[in-house]
């Protein structure tokens, strides 16, 4: 296999050392974490990998040479470096070497106990891969969605492939602790060497921030005890609603918009009572041009009509109140948007409450009628319905039991589609209030549960959620080992919101479209924020 | 110029039959083979592409035109997709375990952008005189240019690259003609191999290459197929050149990895 060895961008241009970093036998690949510079005592390197592979428990090791030629008279190093595989072993030892000036490296690869009769005189072909260590130390990889049965097993074998590189460079963090400017036993180079800051403004608040972050993480752990970017997507959600509420608070309270709204209250609600007025009207003349029984027809549109009345009379013994209650409603949007949206939600289930009960009569007028319909039709077969064995049998009725039956049927048929007419109006009115309040939720639900910390992340900072890798070949010479840049693939947008959604509150009707039309054609009343599970009547 | 000419027939006959195209095959040296000199390129490339033609599927023994291994080869060639469309193939071989197939799609033609934007603008004007409405004309232009862009920066494909790295892994890059690039990285331990398929698209019977990932669970079984080339669409001929190539990579990389 070839050999791929990892290399830092942040080390390309250190001085001449020795690599240290993991070697993965597997995919035949050698991560390199820091380079180690001269002078150094080989004990005393050989302690900090103790160290460092104790803490961090991935086995770092001291993996071969980097020479780094800025004179042409530095051929002695050359002899040096060489030496020194002999005081660390490693199978195989690397040696990377860049001519000062040149963007072309050689690279070799030494296997010293592989027997010659293979043919190669022990050496391996070598593809060199640059990464950027920061960005892979904070990058979280996101592995493809994977199927739902194989989850739990293959949690530690993805840990090959490229995972294995990123989880090396993230739990080396104790290797970069100590840097080349320290004035440690050991000098390394690796990507914390890049970041110093010309400015000391810079400097300054870097070291001021980090108390800060200390205090929002304490914060953060004290509220939830679920995972970091759980606790953020949720304080940025309840940021954002607190804000947009406190904004629709101070819209609301500005230029009396409240005794605006309080002042077409009653006006609206008495409009609509008026229409549906006119809607019963012309339901007890002829809807469409279709005939009515006219005796039913009446009854129940006079019925109707003065439950309006009613309503109506309600609605005006309310009006003094309203701007005051709508004040004080008013104010609950400086607890969040959400909050407010809900409030409105229920006002309009308040105000709409007759069109409701219309809807629960209509139904179990129709309800009745269809139950009655359906027993009388069995009759008119011969049959029964078998309540002990819960299916329909065969029945023999006496002469008056079915004359009877079959006037009952007749008088129920021919009065069905008045009821039938009633019933579909009133569903329909209250199925457009149900999608109103729907719509409202799924606002609501909209705000609570977009992970607007994860997406802003990956907005600012895209290579801190990775979906994967992408590789770019970098010019290349004949003779020269091919060398390619290592880049993170930010995880696409739909991703971020499917991965990092933040659970709702689950109050989605949990019917699909088939019940729901037949629970429609049986006259059976609709729930929709009820969920399975709850007691039924 | 001759040579190359002569080449072109005995390429045809060497051709499994296919229906007439009216793009023959031509190829064209870059600059690493002008940079020998025109009287030598030619019988280098004369026998480099009958070693290609000649040439088994798999194989680790490929016999390479003498000096011609050490260089980036890099090729180019037309072909044509599924509906007759131009389609240029650029091969480069970057090392023995590193090559790269780029695929360009034809570019967004003058002519049905025009017709496309005269359409838009005819309906809107139709609906303008109908309602005396100067707002409408403004969202015709609005909607044309958000249209225009939406299209370049989500739909049209400019370019498809299929990177194959030994003992790393394959990568499929789609270039968008808005200049945006959307990369799968694909790792070798999950290739099970490469494969052209066929299939029924609308009414016709196409080819298509795709790689075949492994199932962690079963050995032998396949997890995904995950076609390549999906918007460029290229027909066999051109499938074949690519199959080839990848072949001797993947049976390299099989056959280290089998010998631990």
């Amino acid at each position: 296999m070839v050999l791929k060895a990892f290399f830092p961008t942040c080390c390309a241009s250190a001085d001449s050392g020795l690599l240290v970093g993991r070697w993965v036998p597997e995919q035949s690949s050698a991560v390199v974490l820091a380079v180690v510079h001269f002078p150094f005592i080989p004990i005393q390197v050989k302690e900090l990998l103790a160290q460092v592979q104790q803490a961090s428990r991935v086995g770092v090791a001291v993996l071969g040479t980097w020479c780094h030629r800025r004179q042409e008279s530095e051929e002695s190093l050359g002899h040096f470096l060489e030496g020194l595989g002999a005081i660390f072993s490693h199978e195989p030892w690397l040696q990377l070497c860049r001519e000062r000036g040149s963007k072309f490296w050689s690279c070799k690869a030494t296997h010293r106990q592989v027997p010659a009769s293979l043919g190669a005189p022990g050496q391996d072909q070598v593809m060199l891969i640059f990464y950027d260590q920061r960005k892979v130390l904070l990058s979280q990889l996101h592995p493809p969605a994977a199927l739902p049965d194989h989850q739990a097993g293959d949690a530690t074998a993805s840990a090959g492939g490229l995972a294995a590189v990123f989880d090396t460079v993230a739990r080396s963090e104790v290797l970069f602790r100590s840097d080349q400017f320290d004035e440690g036993p050991v000098r390394l180079s690796h990507w914390q060497s890049e970041g110093v800051e010309a400015s000391i403004l810079v400097e300054l608040a870097k070291q001021a921030s980090g108390p800060i972050c200390l205090l929002l993480a304490c914060l953060l752990s004290l509220i939830s005890a679920a995972s970091t970017s759980r606790k953020a997507n949720m304080l940025v959600s309840v940021f954002l609603d607190v804000a947009l509420g406190l904004a629709l608070l101070s819209w609301l309270h500005g230029k009396d918009r409240i005794g605006q709204l309080a002042d077409a209250l009653v006006p609206v609600a008495d409009h609509v009572a008026e229409e549906l007025q006119h809607l019963l009207q012309w339901l007890m003349g002829a809807p469409a041009g279709l005939k009515m029984n006219r005796a039913l027809d009446q009854v129940l549109g006079r019925f109707f009509l003065y439950h309006i009345h009613l309503w109506i009379s309600y609605i005006h013994l309310m009006s003094p109140f309203i701007e005051r209650i709508l004040w004080h409603l008013g104010l609950s949007a400086c607890l969040g948007l959400t909050v407010a949206l809900s409030i409105l939600s229920d006002i309009i289930a308040l105000l709409t409450f007759h069109i409701y009960c219309f809807y629960v009569y209509g139904a179990r007028l129709y309800c009745m009628k269809i139950c009655g319909l359906s027993s009388l039709w069995r009759l008119f077969r011969g049959k029964k319905w078998n309540v002990l064995r819960q299916r329909v049998d065969s029945c023999s009725y006496d002469l008056d039991q079915l004359f009877i039956g079959t006037l009952l049927f007749t008088i129920l048929v021919f009065l069905l589609p008045t009821t039938a007419l009633y019933y579909l109006v009133f569903t329909l009115l209250r199925l457009l209030v149900v999608t109103v309040q729907g719509l409202i939720h799924l606002l609501v639900d909209l705000v609570n549960s977009l992970p607007l910390y994860s997406l802003g992340l990956r907005l600012c900072r895209p290579y801190r959620l990775a979906a994967g890798v992408k590789f770019r070949v970098l010019e290349h010479e004949a003779g020269r080992p091919l060398r390619l840049l290592m880049q993170i693939n930010p995880l696409p947008y739909s991703r971020v919101v499917h991965t990092y959604r933040l659970p709702s509150c689950g109050c989605h009707p949990k019917h699909s479209w088939g019940s729901l039309c037949r629970k429609l054609f049986f006259g059976e009343l609709i729930y929709p924020w009820r969920q399975r599970g709850d007691k039924q009547d | 110029m001759n040579n190359r000419q002569s080449q072109d027939p005995r390429r045809a006959q060497a051709r499994k039959p296919k229906p007439a195209r009216p793009f023959h095959g031509c190829r064209r040296a870059t600059a690493a083979a002008r940079s020998v000199g025109r009287g030598v390129a030619n019988p280098f490339l004369r026998k480099w592409v009958q070693s290609r033609r000649e040439d088994a599927a798999g194989g680790l023994e490929r016999r390479r035109p003498g000096g011609w291994g050490d260089r980036i080869m890099e090729a180019e060639q037309s072909f044509s997709d599924i509906c007759g469309g131009r389609l240029a193939l650029q091969c480069r071989y970057y090392s023995p375990s590193c090559r790269e197939f780029c695929v360009s799609c034809p570019r967004l033609s003058l002519r049905s952008l025009t017709a496309v934007t005269c359409t838009v603008w005819l309906a809107a004007y139709g609906l303008f005189t109908l309602c005396e409405n100067s707002m409408i004309l403004s969202a015709a232009i609005f909607i044309t240019l958000l249209g225009l862009l939406g299209y370049l920066h989500f739909v049209k494909i400019d370019q498809e690259t299929l990177l194959i790295i030994d003992s790393l892994g394959i990568q499929m890059t789609s270039s968008y003609a808005s200049g945006k690039e959307s990369t799968t990285f694909i790792e070798m331990g999950k290739v099970k191999d490469l494969v052209i398929n066929e299939a029924i698209y609308m009414q016709k019977v196409i080819y298509y290459l795709c790689i075949l990932l492994k199932d962690p669970v079963e050995p032998h079984g396949i997890s995904q197929v995950v076609p390549v080339f999906q918007s460029a669409k290229p027909r066999l001929d051109c499938l074949i050149e690519v199959y080839r190539s990848c072949q001797e990579i993947l049976a390299h990389q099989k056959a280290t990895s089998a010998s631990p």
